[in-house]
């Protein structure tokens, strides 16, 4: 059922678009082909904000180091008795959208995707976006360089969704 | 803050491969990040055409202002700087709604369209406007009510109950959101007073 109509909204929106601007008699051909061409600029100056960060987060990612610095505050987990497995899943979701799908893959394949820490993980990754990627991406499209305040907003409003999907999980499970 | 995290990056990044020994990971990041760059902007473009295409089919058949004007009573409370009717409102919710559905991919098109048109009413070009951070602090903590990505792995792995986890990610989704909405009020709050 839900999967029915997630599949139905987008060519249900395609369909409404065409229909109405038929009707109001638009050349909706020439608007296709007019507002298509508006991705170049915007892939252009996306590309450079997203390399930059692609440098950033691969070399912090990749040398390791976010593996030492878990090693601190995996005690405070132990005591909270949450499965320490999930805090590199937690850690990563707000860095990177691809590598914390890559971890929920690793959770899911080793313990299973119905265990507690399987069901948590999922909670994690569906209930938050990327804060850094959507960031990059929204703001290097239209090349804003002063971002004031919204990286906190972000991260802290992350840090939320995923200490709520831990204790969600805990109580309902 | 952006230039004080991105050079943390890559100022702990470097020296801890430096200390460990593993040299040739660090080369082989700092080139491999512009080809990984290269294959997203490769996988965004087309439907970022696509779909900045057939939404101005909408913009410029009068749907989307239509839309605009009978979502303006609650959305300008959400974002009271932009104009009653303002395009950029049926914006900001069809990339609210298709995001909801789990589809991110076709959301990020009229997430972008949104920007562009928000950038459209402000005034100093290179500085974020206070309605761009509420839309990105909706976007960053994630309204997807249907987690289709989620939900497709935990299929691929044969759970016994895949959808179990629809009910805790909406529960987790609704305070993340009312969450960032509320911190986002009192960071510009501070802001606008300091």
């Amino acid at each position: 059922m839900l999967n029915t109509i997630s599949n139905l909204i987008i060519p249900l929106m395609v369909l409404l678009i065409v229909i109405y601007g038929l009707y109001k008699n638009n050349n909706i051909y020439d608007s296709f082909t007019d507002g298509a061409k508006e991705s170049i600029p915007m892939i252009l100056s996306m590309f450079t904000s997203l390399l930059g960060m692609m440098l950033g987060i691969n070399i912090f990612l990749k040398s390791g180091f976010l593996n030492f610095l878990l090693n601190f505050i995996k005690p405070i987990f132990e005591l909270l008795k949450i499965p320490v497995e999930i805090l590199p899943m937690a850690l990563m979701r707000p860095i990177s959208g691809s590598s914390a799908l890559a971890i929920l893959n690793n959770i899911m394949s080793s313990f299973g995707p119905d265990s507690l820490i399987g069901i948590m993980a999922s909670c994690i990754q569906g209930s938050t976006d990327t804060t850094f990627y959507v960031l990059t991406l929204y703001f290097g499209s239209v090349g804003i360089k002063k971002i004031r305040y919204s990286l906190k907003v972000g991260l802290l409003a992350d840090f939320i969704g995923i200490v709520t999907s831990i204790i969600v999980v805990k109580i309902l499970f | 803050m952006m230039n004080k995290i991105w050079g943390f990056f890559i100022i702990s990044g470097s020296i801890y491969c430096i200390l460990t020994g593993r040299i040739d990971v660090l080369n082989k990041e700092i080139l491999e990040s512009s080809n990984e760059t290269f294959k997203l902007i490769v996988k965004i473009f087309p439907v970022l055409a696509l779909w900045l295409g057939i939404m101005n089919i909408a913009s410029s058949s009068g749907l989307l202002n239509r839309m605009s004007e009978k979502l303006s009573p609650v959305l300008t409370k959400l974002f009271p700087d932009i104009p009653y009717g303002h395009e950029s409102l049926g914006l900001i919710a069809s990339n609210i709604v298709v995001n909801m559905m789990g589809l991110g991919n076709a959301a990020t098109p009229f997430g972008l369209k949104a920007m562009k048109s928000l950038q459209k009413l402000n005034k100093k070009k290179e500085t974020a406007t206070r309605s761009m951070i509420t839309f990105l602090a909706i976007n960053t903590s994630g309204v997807t009510i249907i987690p289709t990505t989620v939900i497709s792995m935990r299929l691929m792995h044969k759970s016994i109950n895949p959808t179990i986890i629809v009910l805790p990610c909406i529960m987790a989704t609704i305070i993340s959101l009312i969450s960032a909405l509320i911190i986002d009020r009192v960071f510009y709050k501070r802001n606008t007073n300091a």
